[in-house]
Parts: structure tokens; C-alpha cells; sequence
């Protein structure tokens, strides 16, 4: 009895959360009739934000997939690199985690902003980074950099290396080795870590405001061009968006089930 | 293809686990790595492949070092413990592995596959996954995958370990025969001696790191060398106070010297059932265990317990019978010295020094 009660509890509690603020988007995007929702995501400033995420998005994705694999197989593969260094690199990958997003976009501000040595000497050379895509992207890949080794590593020590050492005594070198033998093992997780990495960088908010110092049609993404709406008020505009990008995250979370089946059975 | 290691040593931080190891084989033998857990067979065999690069000593293969040499130029195949089969690929796919990275034509490599899967038995299953197929079946495609691009050294890491007893023996002189059809030197570590007596041409006995001894089964099994290699192969038990049986009172003369005896150097009988008699001494049975064909029987000499088995055409004994028993030989040790004994009262009285 008292089990049932909490389970309609957790079901309610859950349905408020979630449901109830979905709703709250889709209607209020709506407010106005379509007319309204067109002209809120057709602004200039909604589709050079929606770009910037876009841009944001790919660009972030694809070196985490790169690197994210690569420090991955270093992580659990590589003899050259001694146990302790792995221990540390290992915990220096959870850091994101336990960092705040917004102490995350600060740490960028404060190494590479346009007040220090470093960010200066880039400036002279005519590439900006903080309050210019460069840093945003930086800020995110800061933020989603454990996704894809946390995704991948595991997959790798599960496996073993024994394939890979079979293939190498069969005169199979590493490329290749990569991608007829560790690839079809690791895949699933890879497609997995693009999912939540593509997911994270989408709703980026916190290290991405400081970072961009969010101005309208330069440095304003999705999530912080809502957050401005908000602010002034626009509230239309502001569930407009928010219900694009809800959209997006609704069809990743099905493709991260699809993935995650697959993900087990292979 | 013919193998020298020279004074190989492993070091796995501070853990010494190979030490000092230095041998020749020839081309075409069949070499069983034999010995206890942890003893460091895997290693060496690791080492001889590239997979592991030794700390000190040289590995030669037709008298060329190749410790630089990567695993894939050094032309051996291997077969892992648990086959470590390619997982997403079919048999044909695992087997053609080798040949498609020597960019081989589809034709040959077909050719090539067709002729091993015939020859390890799996035509019919060339379109199967590893996670299909039965334990022996896996063995045979990780050994044909390993044969393949034709390596001249074949390395095999218990290849029977995961296979239960009965197809075990089968799968064992089905593997002999074909390495001697192949005509390929081998190397294959086990920690069997049944295996390893009956399949190799000689065996190397590897403890703690360190090669006891390297010859063929029946030279290892008459002449071993160390206390630790007459102790490991066949049964046998120690005797502490071997002076005090009849016919071995000279190994009391140098102290501390103590005896492994074999239960087949051991006869038993109803008294008076055994011609030498003064060579006998009196025993008592202590406890007798069925071996299907067999019986084996606990005796009791004095404090010392042995242990010998006794045919079942023979009159069957009781717990508690009196016997005589006569230990024909024994294998005695002491700190500086060990050397086989045959009972002096049944033979000539010198000893055999080896
Ligand atoms: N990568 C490693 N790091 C540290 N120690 C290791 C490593 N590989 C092996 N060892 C140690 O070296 C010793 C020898 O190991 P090895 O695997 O060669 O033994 P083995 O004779 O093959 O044993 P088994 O019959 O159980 O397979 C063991 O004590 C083992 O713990
Ligand atoms: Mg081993």
C-alpha cells in the first residue's frame, strides 16, 4: 500500500517536472497562433543564435569524438605511458563533472581573455577567442570532454586487448587494426557519446554565457538568445525557441534508447 | 623455423618473472612449456611473439635477433587461452584475416581459407559467429586463423584449457597430427604433464620463472634434474628418513638427504608373495581408493607413509593387512647433490650419479 503511494508519487512528482514545462512551451510558443511561433524563430537574431548553436554543435562533436576515442584508447591501451600518469589524466578527465559549467567558461576567461598574455598574443594575431566562437566552442568541449571517454573506455577494458594483440601477430599494424577489429566492438558506445555530447552542447548555458558575453547576432547561441527573450520580457519568442530545441532533445533521447539497445546487444 | 633464447629475463615492475632463461629448438619439434601457475610460460611465450618486450637477453630466430622486430614481421602465429577470436566476424572472416592484410587476391585467399577449413574439420561453418560455435570448434578456428599466412612458428597458450576432458584428448592428438602434417615448430604451454608427455617432442619445465629442465618426456621423467622436476612429474612422495629402509642405509652417510619415491617404484604383496624378501620391509595398509582400474593403496611403513597402486587381478587387500614392501629405486636429494638410487639389496650396489 504505502509502495503504490510512493510510486504515484514519483510518477506525479515526475510529470510535474517534465511534462507540465513542455506543455508550458508548446502552448505558450503558440500563444499567438503560428504566426507568432514563425516570426519568433524567423528574427534575425533567432537564426543567426540557432546557426551559432548549430555551428557550436558540429564543430564540438566531431573533436570529441576524435579526441574523446583517442585519450580513451590511450587511457586503457597504451604501455608507454606509466600507471600513475594514467591515474592522474584518468581523474583529470572527470574534472568537467565536478566543475560548475560557469567556473568552467570563468577558468577560459581568465587564461585566454583578452587581458592576459596568452589571450593578447592570439589578439595581435588577429584571432580572438573569448567573446568569439573560438572560446565557445572551447567552453563546450571543456564541458562535454568526459562523455565520450567515460563512454568508451569501459567497452575498451571490457573487450581486452587480445583481439588487437591476435590481429598484430596475424601482420595487422594499428590503423588497421583500429578499424577491422577495435572499431565494430567500440561503435555502439561512440554513437552513445555522440548522443549525450550533441545533447550537452545543445543546452549549453552557464560557461558558454561567460564565455560569449552573450551580444546579439555575434556571440548568442539557443540557450542563452531564450534567456535574453526572458529577460525582456518576450515570452513568446522565448518558448519559440526553447520548443525547437526541446524538439531536438526529444528525438535524441529516442535515438540514445535506439543506440543504447544496440549498445547491448553488440 | 629454429629458436635460441639467450639469458631472457622479465622484470613486471619490481617482480621478477622470468629469470635467466636460455634455450634451443629445433626446427619441426613440438615443445610442451610445462609447469606450475604463475611460473611465467605465458611470458616467455609473450616475449617470443613480440607482444612483450624482454627486460634482458636475446631472442634469435634462424640465428637473426629479432628482439626489435615487431609482432607482425616476425612471422609466428599465435593461439590464445580463450582463442580471442574476432568477434563480429564470421569463421571465413577470422581465418582470411591474415591473408587480407597481405593484400592477398580474393582467389587465393579463398583457396587458402577453403584448404584450412577442410583441414580443421568446420566445412559448414564457415558462415558462423564465434558465439555459435562449441569450445573445441573455436579451438580450431583460432589454430587455423594462426596457420593461415603460413607463420614459421607456431606459439599455442593452453590451447586446451577451456575444453572440457574427453574431447580434450581428442582435440590433442588431432593437433599433433596436424602440426606434424604442417610441419611447423611449436611451442604450446600447458599445465597438464599427461598433455605435455604425450603430445611433445620435448618438454621444458618452467617454475618460478626459471627453465628446471628441457628434454624429452621420458628423459625428464627417468633423469630429472631438480628436486622441484622429480616432485612435479608423476606421483611421488617424500621420505625424510630414507637411511632407515632397507637397501638405502648408505644415503644416511651425507645428513639431510631426503627421497622422492614414485608409486611405481613400490611393490606390495601378501608376505611371502615378494622373492626378495630380504630386501622387503613390513608395512601396514592404511586406506585403499578404487582408480577404475586399479587400486591405489595408502600404506604405513613405520611413520612414513606411501603411496603405490596395485592391479586388480591381484587378491584384494584389507585396511589393516600386513604387507611387505619393497621400494625398488628412489630419487634422492640433499642441498648440494641429487641422484637416483636403486635398492642395494636387489642390485648392484652402486648408485647411478647424474
Ligand atoms: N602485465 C603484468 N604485470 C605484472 N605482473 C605480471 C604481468 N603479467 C604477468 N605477471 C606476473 O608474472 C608471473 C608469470 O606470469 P605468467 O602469466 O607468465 O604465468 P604462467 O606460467 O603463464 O601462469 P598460468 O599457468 O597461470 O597461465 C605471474 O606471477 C604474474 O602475476
Ligand atoms: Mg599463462
Amino acid at each position: 500500500m504505502m509502495r503504490r503511494l510512493w510510486i504515484t508519487l514519483t510518477y506525479i512528482v515526475f510529470a510535474l517536472l517534465l511534462i507540465a514545462p513542455l506543455v508550458k512551451i508548446f502552448t505558450g510558443s503558440w500563444a499567438d497562433g503560428l504566426n507568432g511561433f514563425v516570426e519568433a524563430i524567423t528574427r534575425p537574431q533567432s537564426l543567426h543564435a540557432l546557426m551559432m548553436t548549430a555551428i557550436i554543435v558540429v564543430v564540438v562533436t566531431a573533436l570529441n569524438t576524435i579526441f574523446g576515442v583517442m585519450l580513451a584508447l590511450y587511457l586503457v591501451r597504451a604501455e608507454w605511458i606509466s600507471p600513475r600518469m594514467k591515474r592522474l589524466l584518468n581523474s583529470l578527465v572527470d574534472l568537467p563533472f565536478a566543475v560548475s559549467p560557469v567556473i568552467g567558461g570563468l577558468m577560459i576567461v581568465l587564461i585566454l581573455g583578452p587581458n592576459t598574455v596568452i589571450g593578447a598574443m592570439f589578439e595581435d594575431a588577429g584571432f580572438k577567442i573569448v567573446y568569439a566562437l573560438p572560446g565557445m566552442i572551447l567552453a563546450t568541449l571543456f564541458v562535454t570532454f568526459p562523455l565520450m571517454v567515460r563512454e568508451v573506455m569501459p567497452v575498451l577494458q571490457e573487450i581486452g586487448a587480445q583481439q588487437e594483440e591476435a590481429a598484430s601477430t596475424l601482420g595487422a599494424y594499428s590503423w588497421y587494426t583500429f578499424w577491422k577489429v577495435t572499431w565494430p566492438s567500440i561503435r555502439w558506445g561512440v554513437i552513445y557519446g555522440v548522443v549525450l555530447t550533441v545533447a550537452r552542447s545543445l543546452g549549453e548555458f552557464g560557461a558558454v554565457l561567460v564565455v560569449s558575453g552573450n551580444i546579439m547576432n555575434k556571440t548568442q547561441t539557443a540557450t542563452t538568445l531564450v534567456y535574453q527573450d526572458v529577460e525582456n520580457f518576450n515570452v513568446v519568442a522565448a518558448n519559440g525557441i526553447a520548443l525547437v530545441l526541446a524538439a531536438f532533445s526529444v528525438g535524441l533521447l529516442l535515438l540514445m534508447e535506439w543506440a543504447k539497445k544496440r549498445k547491448e546487444v553488440h | 623455423m629454429h629458436i635460441e633464447v639467450r639469458n631472457l629475463n622479465k622484470n613486471f615492475g619490481d617482480f621478477h618473472a622470468v629469470r635467466d632463461v636460455s634455450f634451443e629448438i629445433e626446427k619441426g619439434h613440438l615443445i610442451g612449456l610445462l609447469g606450475p601457475s604463475g611460473g611465467g610460460k605465458t611470458s616467455i611465450l609473450r616475449m617470443l611473439a613480440g607482444l612483450e618486450t624482454p627486460s634482458s637477453g636475446d631472442i634469435l630466430f634462424h640465428g637473426k635477433r629479432v628482439n626489435d622486430l615487431p609482432p607482425q614481421e616476425r612471422g609466428i602465429g599465435f593461439v590464445f587461452q580463450n582463442y580471442a577470436l574476432f568477434k563480429h566476424m564470421t569463421v571465413y572472416d577470422n581465418i582470411a584475416f591474415g591473408l587480407k592484410v597481405k593484400k592477398q587476391s580474393k582467389e587465393q585467399i579463398r583457396e587458402r581459407v577453403m584448404y584450412l577449413v577442410e583441414l580443421t574439420g568446420l566445412k559448414g561453418f564457415e558462415h558462423r559467429y564465434a558465439h555459435q560455435l562449441s569450445g573445441g570448434q573455436r579451438q580450431r578456428v583460432a589454430f587455423a586463423r594462426a596457420l593461415a599466412p603460413e607463420p614459421q612458428l607456431l606459439l599455442l597458450d593452453e590451447p586446451f584449457a577451456a575444453i572440457d576432458a574427453k574431447i580434450r584428448t581428442e582435440l590433442r592428438t588431432w593437433l599433433k597430427e596436424m602440426i606434424e602434417r604442417v610441419g611447423i615448430t611449436s611451442i604450446f604451454v600447458t599445465h597438464d604433464q599427461e598433455e605435455a608427455i604425450e603430445v611433445a617432442d620435448e618438454i621444458m619445465i618452467i617454475s618460478k620463472g626459471r627453465l628446471e629442465q628441457k628434454g624429452s618426456p621420458w628423459d625428464i621423467y627417468k633423469n630429472p634434474q631438480t628436486p622441484f622436476v622429480a616432485g612435479f612429474i608423476g606421483e611421488s612422495t617424500i621420505v625424510d628418513n630414507i637411511g632407515e629402509f632397507k637397501g638405502f642405509e648408505d644415503a644416511a652417510s651425507s645428513p639431510g638427504t631426503k627421497a622422492l619415491i614414485r608409486p611405481e617404484y613400490i611393490e606390495i604383496g601378501k608376505p611371502g608373495e615378494i622373492k626378495l624378501a630380504s630386501a622387503t620391509l613390513p608395512g601396514i595398509v592404511k586406506h585403499l581408493h578404487f582408480r577404475g582400474s586399479e587400486w591405489m593403496v595408502e600404506l604405513l611403513v613405520g611413520d612414513t607413509k606411501l603411496i603405490t597402486y596395485r592391479s586388480l587381478e591381484k587378491e584384494v587387500l584389507h585396511p589393516g593387512d600386513k604387507v611387505s614392501v619393497l621400494v625398488h629405486r628412489a630419487y634422492l636429494f640433499n642441498d648440494n647433490d641429487s641422484w637416483i638410487a636403486e635398492n642395494t639389496l636387489k642390485v648392484d650396489p652402486m648408485p647411478i650419479h647424474i
